[in-house]
This record gives C-alpha cells, structure tokens and sequence, in this order.
C-alpha cells in the first residue's frame, strides 16, 4: 500500500519510478502485480483524439466605452455571451459563418494557442452602463484576460466502432464510412486509454491533475455522457499554457469541425489492484461495431469486437474481411504518455487524489421527445398506381385528373418495379414516344416505409433531389406514397 | 506510369485511345476520366517501357502530354490517426512499426479520394 503523499515524495526526491502503460503491461506479466506496484509508482495513459465537446471560456476585458456583448463572433465563429458583459464560451465544433466546414471554433482555438491574432467582432444593445452597440478589433491570446479550456466531455473509455451497411458512402463523425461494409472506423486507443487502466475510477476524480493540451490541467468531473464503461471526463486547464502540438484543429469531411485534443492521465499504483487495472490489455476491452447505414439514434449493432481485433487493421464482417481505420492517433498518445512521464520524473509534475470519486453507474437516457413523427401520418393513401402494361398516354392521363407527379409502377401482385413522373411523361411526349409505360419507368426506385421518421424520408428526397417516395411494406408492396410538399407541412423549417 | 490526357474541341470528337491503342499494340488503363462535349481530361495508365512512344502518339493526336510521376503526399499537418488507411482502395496507407502512418506511393493510383477524407487535409495530390 503506497499513497499519493508517498509518490509525490519520491518525486520530490528524483526516485521515483514511472512506466507508460504499454510498459506496463509487460511488467506485471513478468513480474506479476503484487511485484509490479511494489515496483511501480505511476502509470502514465495518453489519449489523441477528436473530441467534439470541447472548447473555451474567454474574458475579453472591457472596451472604452464599455460593451455588454449580446453576439460575438471570433474570425466569424459565434462565440456564446449569454454570461455577463465580456465572457464568451467558444465551442470547437461552431461553424464560421462565412467559410461553413473550413473553419470553425477549433481552428480559432488553434490559431489563438499558435499565437496568432483573431478578429473580434460584437454587437450589443446598449445600456446606460454599456453604451457601446458595436465593436471590431484583434486579440491574441495575451490581450485576454482568461482563456480557460473547459471539455465537458473528453477521453471516452471506449466508443463504439462504425461501418456502414447503405450503398452510398457517408460522411460522419467516425469519418468516411464507405457503401456496402467497406470499411469500419473506431476511435480510442484501447489499454493506453486512461480511463481503461483505472475502470473503478478510484484515482481519476474530480480534482485529478491531468495533461491536457500541452500543460496541466484537471478532471472536474464525469463528463457528459457518462456511462460505464463507456465512460468520460470533463476537464479544465489553461489555454494560455498549451501547446499547438497537442491542439489540432481538423474537419471531418461532410460532418464538421472538431478538434484533436491531447489528454494524458498519471495513474498512482497504490496497491496490487492497480497494479492488475493498468496491466489491461486490448484483447479484454470490448466494444461493438455499429451500423450507420440506419439512420436513426438505435443504430443496429453488426457485432461485437475487442479493441486488439480493430488495432490489427482488419475485421470480419458477413465472413469477409473489412479493413479497419482508428481515428485516434497512437503515435500521438503515446507521445503524450511519455511526455508526462518525463515531466514526473523531472519534478515537474505531482500527482493528486480526487476530492471526489465520479459515478461508477449511469445511464444515458434517450431524449424526451414529444412523438417520433413517421410516414405513415403523412402519405397519401391508398396510393394511385399503375400497370407497367398501361400505355404512357394513360399514365399521363391519371397523373392530371388526380392533380400528383408521381405513379408509382406496380405488377400484379402490388409490388413495386418502378416509378414514372409527370417530367418522364412530358419527355417521351416531346420525343414523340408512344409506347407502354415500362419503356419510360425508372426501375431504380428509393423508397420509403410507413415506420420511417419524415426526417429521414426528407433526407433521402433531399440527396436524391427527387419529390417523392413511394411507401412500400415489407413485401414491397406499394402502400401509399409521400410527397416533399406533404412532408414540408410537419417539418419546422 | 501514368499519363495525363488533356483534349481539346477537336481532339475530344475522336475515338483517341482506340487508335493510340491499336497503332502502338499498347495496352491502356483508364484510370480516371472527365469528358464534356469539347474538353476532356483522363488519365491513363501504361506500362513504362511504351510510356515515351505512347505519349508522342497521343501529342500527334492533338493531345496534350503529361506524365504523372507524382503520387500522394503526406505533409507536415498529419497527425498519424490512420483515418486514410481504410479508404484507399489500393492501401497506400499503413501503420508503421513507431505507429506513424507510413505511405507507400508507388501504390497510389491517384484517384484522389484519400484527400477528400483526411480530417487534418494532410494529404494532396500535386499537379
Ligand atoms: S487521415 Fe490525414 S492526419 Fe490521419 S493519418 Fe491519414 S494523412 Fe495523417
Ligand atoms: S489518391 Fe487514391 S490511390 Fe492514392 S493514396 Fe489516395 S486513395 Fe490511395
């Protein structure tokens, strides 16, 4: 039994020993841990990855005269200022309002930790004691008062991995998921993860000492999200202090900004438990593979996979084997764990118990929605169809009298085999065709079902940049049909 | 290797490649290709040893030459997350014995698609 007092003493002193987790690993399975925490005083995880929620509280100081700013924006990306006169809350996933994806709260933070100038820029309504109603100037990080990072979630223990069953590539914050299982993408680095070498959370707390960005930071508590053992952390620490290296700033294509944030966690190995906790190795951290293809918040699970299956670059998925992509750097974390621990073993860097242990146990619920609007209180039923026999004189007919642009082809059965609009009809026409209405019909028809969330079935009109969807059932059989218009009535635009 | 084609009005009207093809007994690998109705770009692949003969048949063509010798690059912005390994179809991308993502250029086949994927947009393709 050693304690954090103890430590510290020793790192005082210039004899303490500190290993990184990979090393660690090796220790135990050769000494075993009773040994390996008599060794050992400190294990150092890291962890470099995107982490959306994320960004900075800033303290502008006050103008001459004096604003009470209502919007600021930092080079175009709105900052929060719902808190006092000249406090701002800049997340890093706000998009500038005139480079969209290029830009975003992320890049500002990056810039402003790389020492350049941003343009501030705020508007207000004026008051007796604030008169200003606008003002436009640059500041770097030096002529802030504070710039103080807080995450309110970061370093996830362990995420969920993604592919993507759909037959188009999506763009996502897992990155690029490429059509028909191409590829599966997953996040964290496993054993090194700080959160996986201490599961019970009994020394990462509120109030642990922490490397963030480059300098110290601290846990301030479970972060948002928290649910064991997918668990999180939220931190706090000095802009002012960090480094760019360990801050990037990045886009995930067809998604958004995000930022790369660098975290790594010394672990005290006060007794033989910890010892065992940080000798976890990525062949027992489990996690599982989720279908993005599914548009809606359950994404089905495809399977489970352990974190050594995706570090090896290749699962299987369906007997075939899918290439893997991490979105974490390990490089990078590893960097980190070996950066903190050199700063231990310089003196420069004490270790802290938490004040506060965080949930072992939670849940995070779903969202209270009022109802899950689908299609089916919004098609038009019983659809009107027609035959693929019908002559296109016919069809054309149908499509007039009942006032629509969209006839659904079905056979005998009622299944669907195609589609023709009121603009395939008044093509054939104008090319003089005459003809059935299968020498015209779109065979290749994106559908919908009487479950399907309007959302959803407004993005496939959106991306296919058609007008309607038919409603099948799941015998493909055509049971109504829903238009943009009849869709534009229920969405708040 | 591979060759840049670049068409003009009156050289995108002719059947180009079929000829080049036929007179050279070359075998040609499109490997990407923009066509309009008077302007074309595609890009070609050919073995090295005809690239040069190739290449001044398609110039007395009307076509303008250019060979790529250049593959993807990596540069200094990469932070070694391996976002890229998955989606190149040719797996240029890979992680190295330190765990940085090294890159194999002589695999690239230049479609261009990794760019387009890399969060920290370290990746491009020179002219
Ligand atoms: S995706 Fe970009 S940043 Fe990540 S390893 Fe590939 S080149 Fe580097
Ligand atoms: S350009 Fe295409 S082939 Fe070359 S590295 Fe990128 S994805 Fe691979």
């Amino acid at each position: 039994m050693k304690t954090v007092e103890e430590i510290n003493e020793k790192i005082r002193e210039g004899n303490v020993n500190v290993v990184t987790a990979l090393e660690m690993k090796d220790i135990v399975a050769e000494l075993g841990a009773k040994e390996a925490a008599k060794e050992v005083d400190v294990v150092t995880t890291g962890t470099f990855g995107a982490m959306c929620s994320s960004g900075a509280f800033f303290n502008f100081g006050h103008s001459d005269p004096p604003i009470k700013m209502q919007k600021v924006w930092l080079n175009d990306v709105e900052a929060y200022t719902g808190i006092a006169a000249v406090d701002a809350y800049l997340g890093v996933t706000q998009l500038s309002e005139t480079l969209g994806m290029e830009y975003g709260g992320a890049h500002v933070i990056e810039d402003l930790v790389r020492g350049k100038e941003v343009e501030l820029r705020a508007t207000a309504y004026g008051t007796d004691c604030y008169p200003r109603k606008e003002i436009v100037t640059e500041i770097s990080l030096e002529d802030v008062n504070q710039a103080v990072m807080v995450n309110p979630r970061n370093a996830y223990q362990r995420y969920r991995a993604a592919t993507n069953s759909s037959d188009r590539v999506l763009r996502t914050y897992m990155g690029t998921l490429l059509p028909n299982f191409g590829n599966v993408t997953y996040a964290g680095v496993g054993e090194l993860s700080p959160l996986n070498n201490d599961p019970e959370y009994r020394t990462i707390g509120v109030g642990t000492r922490i490397f963030l960005g480059g300098a110290k930071g601290y846990v301030i508590g479970e972060g948002t999200q928290h649910a064991p053992p997918f668990g999180t952390l939220m931190v706090k620490g000095n802009l002012k202090e960090m480094k760019p290296e360990y801050l990037r700033a990045a886009t995930f294509p067809g998604y958004g900004v995000t930022l790369f944030v660098g975290i790594g966690i010394p672990i005290p190995i006060l007794d033989e438990n910890m010892a065992k906790a940080t000798a976890i190795t990525d062949d027992q951290i489990e996690t599982v593979i989720i279908d993005f293809g599914v548009p809606r918040r359950d994404r089905p699970i495809v399977r489970k996979v352990t974190y050594a299956e995706l570090k090896s670059g290749k699962v299987e998925i369906n007997g075939e084997e899918v290439r893997v992509s991490p979105l974490s750097s390990y490089y990078m974390s590893k960097k980190i764990a070996e950066e903190l621990k050199k700063m231990i073993e310089r003196g420069e860097f004490f270790l802290t118990m938490p004040v506060e242990r965080i949930p072992q146990k939670e849940v995070f619920k779903p969202m209270r929605q009022k109802e899950i609007k689908v299609v089916k209180s919004v098609m038009s039923s019983p659809p009107i169809t027609i035959s693929p026999e019908a002559s296109i004189e016919e069809a054309a007919k149908i499509l007039i009298e009942n006032e629509i642009d969209h006839l659904p082809v079905v056979n005998e059965k009622g299944e669907l085999i195609g589609i023709v609009t009121s603009w395939d009809i008044a093509r054939a026409v104008a090319r003089g065709k005459v003809g059935k209405v299968e020498d015209i019909m779109t065979r290749k028809v994106i559908t919908t079902t009487m479950e399907e969330p309007i959302e959803i079935a407004a993005r496939k009109m959106e991306q296919h940049n058609i007008s309607a969807l038919p409603v099948v059932d799941k015998d493909n059989r055509v049971v109504g049909v829903v238009s943009s218009e009849d869709l534009s009535k229920l969405l708040a635009r | 290797m591979l060759l840049k084609l670049k068409y003009d009005s009156r050289s995108v009207r002719a059947p180009v490649i079929s000829k080049v093809a036929i007179e050279e007994n070359a075998l040609i690998n499109i490997i990407e290709a923009k066509v309009e109705p008077r302007y074309g770009e595609i890009v070609v692949e050919v073995d090295d040893e005809i690239a040069e003969r190739v290449a001044e048949k398609f110039k007395k063509y009307g076509v303008e030459v250019r060979k790529l010798t250049k593959s993807i690059e990596k540069t200094e912005k990469c932070v070694d997350c391996g976002a890229c390994i998955s989606v190149c179809p040719t797996g240029v991308f890979e992680r190295g014995e330190d765990d940085r993502i090294v890159v194999n250029e002589v695999k690239c086949i230049r479609c261009g698609f990794c760019v387009g994927v890399c969060p920290l947009k370290a990746l491009r393709l020179p002219e």
